[in-house]
């Protein structure tokens, strides 16, 4: 498997950065980086990191299995990433989430049928003094009602 | 360091520093439940099921990972830790599926006895439980997610018992499961040592789950009989049947230990094709006769043959009992009256029992590989060929750091944990062992295991260079099969008699007897060299005993129908000279042991050459064979007794051009594991040496 030029040269210097031996310290950020280039992490992904790592498939699949940002299904262009933890949820999230839900007319984990937009209920995200809070691929957005949120959807659908 | 001294429940205890609490109370008659404490590998505490209280600490302790200290005061049954085990069985109940009736591990499940002993008598869970269908990873592995309780004993014994790593754990949390290293299926030993240490019925074999209760069997420990390393294997046994292998009981030599064939290749003795009639050449073609009819065609046949002068030849065979061997080689010589006997020869332990004439102690014994500080391997790709040898050195190598070294033709499992591996070229051997010269002086002691690379005269050049060391040295000469070696020391030889006693007439070797154009009678017990060779002899009647219709069966004109090794008493010799008991676990219909056989055929000719009992043959051999007058409790109760070399000249020539080891791998077992087809089914069939490891 082979990536950009930009991502090879990445993971080159990434390789490096660590000290000899300790390949396997570059499994993260690479299926991180590498998940948002491929859009999902397929095994074929876990393999070819596995391999440049110098550890086991299994091994991989462990890290993937145990963070929830990697994602083996694909994800839509946009990943709406809703919080509904405590802050959240005291101002609003839940309510936030159901809406989004309905907007997309997707559930948790879950892609429109265009492959636009994919939905996720997740726990705090580190912005609870602007609760309840949202995060689109990697922007945040603060103090979210729905109205906005419709806003938000409503000009990425337009961009698309 | 002086003993720390301790209280449990009230007892006096004293044990040596870092002993963790759990063992500590096991010396002193104290159980503490536990699921993921494992003896021999890593503590993970991950099961909370060991939980005691310690005075002075707030909260309860895992006593798995908790080393003594003086003066500690443990609590393991106080009103708190009965609560928290209570507790922690409540939680490993949440999600199991309470299958009991129609799981495997019914009656034998260590998560039913704790319920049992320790759980509460009802759930308070009422919530669904997580389902997760059943997955096949090999035609040998299967997974039942929901019964797991990730106590990762599966993991660990895979990673550091087998050196494999083939399991691991995926998600998180509820929804973490075991995996296979191919995201839906295994590519590894296939031992199923994963499945016997699982404590509940997650991981069961394609061979047992599901076709009984664990108490409809009965047990019986025999000894395996693929290879040569002797692994202690327990067969379950139900209607004449057998439906499982294993070792729980951790007895014999290899503890719990057992690889594919040990554990699930039993399977050839059911085996469609076995022979279940004697056969009798009649035109041209072999018919089931009766025993009788059988019997009295061979006896009237050697008789004849015998009063011409006529001439016999014998190969014996490397998987029959010592009785079997000595009793075979008596009637050759003394009945038939013929020199010219001899066995399939994978390794020249003459030649080593000559080097070390006048040492003692320098035969290694399976325990030696375990325990001895550094260990040379030469020649063999261990892990594929002696599967036991290597899971020691493993051990070895986890527990007490051993240093190891191998000088092999191409890449070896040992090499990971080599302190230096050379790649060598076949016929370098001695010349590569010669560079390691610095390094293994400065070892306190060695262990050199070599393959038939190392033979005749390299073996007296290996011993002078062990014996240049300066340090004590003790060698284990590698053979292949179950009785390879007691093949040797009972003298299936043309050369050696039983104990490697000098023959004065000295009969045809191997090579010699298929080449011999004008033999009247060649008989083989338990062996199938027409694979390979012809038979120049085209008179020659041809008398075999064998399980199957081999080669060598098909070019017969009478041809027994033998017992296996699992249908057998008596006693066989592993790798390191150990003596082990056969017992017998079933009997196949028709068939009989070879030991019979052959006694059948001298009553028939009116020969008396003794009583054929296994006993009274194993007393004979006591008495008579040099190195096998060893204590007779041992073996009878099941043990291992090492046999003492010859400690003498061994004069005959070893002909090393006839040693070679057959290069079976994991997946392969001579002719047996033709008819295994447990073998042959799995992914890896048929391997290779040297391969590196897999993918
Ligand atoms: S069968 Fe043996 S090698 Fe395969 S996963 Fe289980 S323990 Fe590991
Ligand atoms: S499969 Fe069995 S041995 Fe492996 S973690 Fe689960 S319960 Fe433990
Ligand atoms: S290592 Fe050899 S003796 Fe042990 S189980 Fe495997 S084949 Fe049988
Ligand atoms: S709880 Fe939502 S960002 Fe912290
Ligand atoms: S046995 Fe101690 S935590 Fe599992």
């Amino acid at each position: 498997m082979t990536f950009s030029p930009e991502l090879e040269a990445r993971f080159a210097k990434m390789l490096e950065s660590y000290p000899p031996g300790r390949t396997r310290s570059a499994v993260v950020p690479m299926l991180l980086y590498a998940q948002d280039e491929v859009g999902h992490i397929s095994h074929e992904l876990i393999e070819e990191v596995a391999r440049r790592c110098k550890v086991t498939p299994l091994q991989v699949d462990e890290v993937v299995g145990y963070y929830s940002m990697l994602h083996k299904k694909p994800q839509g262009k946009v990943h709406v990433q809703v919080c509904t933890n405590i802050s959240c949820l005291i101002d609003g999230g839940e309510e936030l989430f159901q809406h989004a839900s309905k907007t997309l007319g997707i559930g948790n984990k879950e892609t429109t049928p265009d492959g636009q937009f994919s939905l996720e209920e997740v726990e705090c995200i580190g912005a609870c003094s602007w609760a309840p809070a949202i995060q689109m691929n990697y922007d945040f957005h603060h103090h979210v009602t729905p109205e906005k949120l419709d806003k938000l959807i409503d000009e990425l659908r337009r961009k698309q | 360091m002086s003993d720390i001294n301790l209280t449990i429940d009230g007892q006096a205890v004293k044990a040596a520093p870092g002993t963790l609490v759990i063992n500590a109370a096991k010396q002193v008659g104290i159980e503490i439940p536990s699921f993921c404490y494992y003896d021999g590998l890593q503590s993970v505490a991950a099961c909370r099921m060991c939980l005691v209280e310690i005075e002075k600490t707030p909260k309860l302790q895992v006593a798995c990972t908790t080393p003594v200290a003086e003066g500690m005061v443990v609590r393991t049954e106080s009103p708190t830790v009965r609560e928290a085990r209570k507790g922690t069985i409540e939680f490993l109940l949440t999600n199991h599926p309470l299958d009991c009736p129609v799981c495997d591990k019914g009656g034998e499940c260590e998560l039913q006895d704790m319920t049992f002993r320790y759980g509460a008598g009802e759930s308070r869970f009422v919530e669904q439980k997580l389902h997760v269908d059943e997955q096949q990873w090999s035609p040998v592995v299967f997974f039942d997610a929901p019964r797991c309780i990730l106590c990762y004993r599966c993991v660990r014994v895979c990673d550091e018992g087998m050196g494999v790593n083939a399991l691991g754990v995926i998600n998180r949390g509820a929804h973490a499961e075991i995996a296979p290293n191919h995201f839906d299926h295994l590519e590894c030993d296939e031992c199923g040592m994963c499945i016997d240490i699982c404590p509940v019925g997650a991981l069961t074999s394609g061979m047992y789950r599901y076709k009984t209760r664990p108490w409809e069997m009965h047990h019986v420990g025999t000894i395996c009989t693929h290879c040569s390393n002797g692994c202690k294997t327990t067969l379950g046994v139900r209607n004449n049947q057998i439906i499982r292998g294993n070792n729980r009981d951790q007895s014999g030599i290899n503890g719990e230990f057992l690889c594919i064939k040990g554990r699930y290749a039993f399977d050839f003795v059911h085996s469609p094709e076995r022979l279940q009639s004697p056969m009798l050449r009649k035109n041209g073609a072999l018919e089931p006769v009766s025993w009788a009819e059988a019997l009295s065609a061979v006896a009237q046949k050697l008789k004849e043959v015998k009063a011409r002068g006529g001439k016999f030849a014998v190969i014996g065979s490397n998987h029959t009992t010592n009785e079997e061997n000595y009793y075979l080689q008596k009637f050759a010589r003394e009945a038939l009256g013929t020199a010219s006997i001899d066995h399939h020869r994978t390794g020249d332990v003459p030649t080593l029992l000559d080097a070390l004439s006048g040492k003692t102690g320098a035969l290694a014994t399976t325990d030696d590989l375990y325990n001895r500080k550094a260990i040379l391997v030469i020649g063999s790709d261990l892990s594929q060929q002696h599967p036991f040898l290597a899971f020691q050195i493993r051990a070895n190598y986890r527990h007490h750091n051993a240093h190891i070294y191998t000088v092999t033709a191409g890449p070896v499992r040992e090499q990971k944990q080599a302190v230096r591996s050379i790649m060598t070229i076949p016929g370098q051997e001695l010349e590569d062992v010669e560079s390691l010269r610095d390094q293994l002086k400065a070892e306190p002691e060695l262990v050199i295991v070599f393959g038939d690379a190392i033979k005749g005269d390299g073996v007296h050049k290996l011993v002078a260079f062990g014996d240049s060391l300066g340090i004590p040295v003790k060698y284990v000469c590698l053979v292949d099969y179950s009785n390879s070696r007691g093949a040797s020391d009972m003298g299936l030889s043309p050369r050696l008699g039983p104990g490697y006693r000098p023959v004065s007439e000295p009969g045809l070797a191997y090579d010699e007897i298929l080449a011999a154009a004008d033999l009247d009678v060649f008989w083989v017990v338990g062996a199938n060299p027409l694979k390979q060779n012809a038979l120049a002899s085209e008179k020659a009647f041809v008398v075999v005993n064998e399980m199957f219709l081999t080669e060598t069966a098909l070019r017969a004109d009478v041809v027994f129908p033998a017992a296996s090794a699992y249908e057998k008493n008596g006693t066989v010799t592993n790798v390191c000279g150990e003596v082990q008991r056969l017992k017998a676990g079933l009997q196949v219909m028709g068939t009989k042991p070879d030991l019979e056989i052959i006694g059948l055929v001298s009553k028939e000719m009116g020969i008396n050459i003794g009583i054929w009992t296994h006993d009274k043959v194993f007393d004979e051999i006591r008495t008579s064979v040099h190195g096998y007058n060893i204590p007779l409790p041992i073996v009878a109760s099941g043990g291992a007794a090492q046999t003492t070399p010859v400690n003498g000249h061994v004069p005959a020539s070893s002909r090393p051009d006839l040693i070679q080891s057959s290069r079976d791998t994991l997946f392969t077992s001579g002719s047996l594991g033709r008819y295994s087809k447990t073998l042959s089914s799995v992914l890896e069939a048929p391997g290779g040496l040297y391969s590196g490891e897999r993918p």
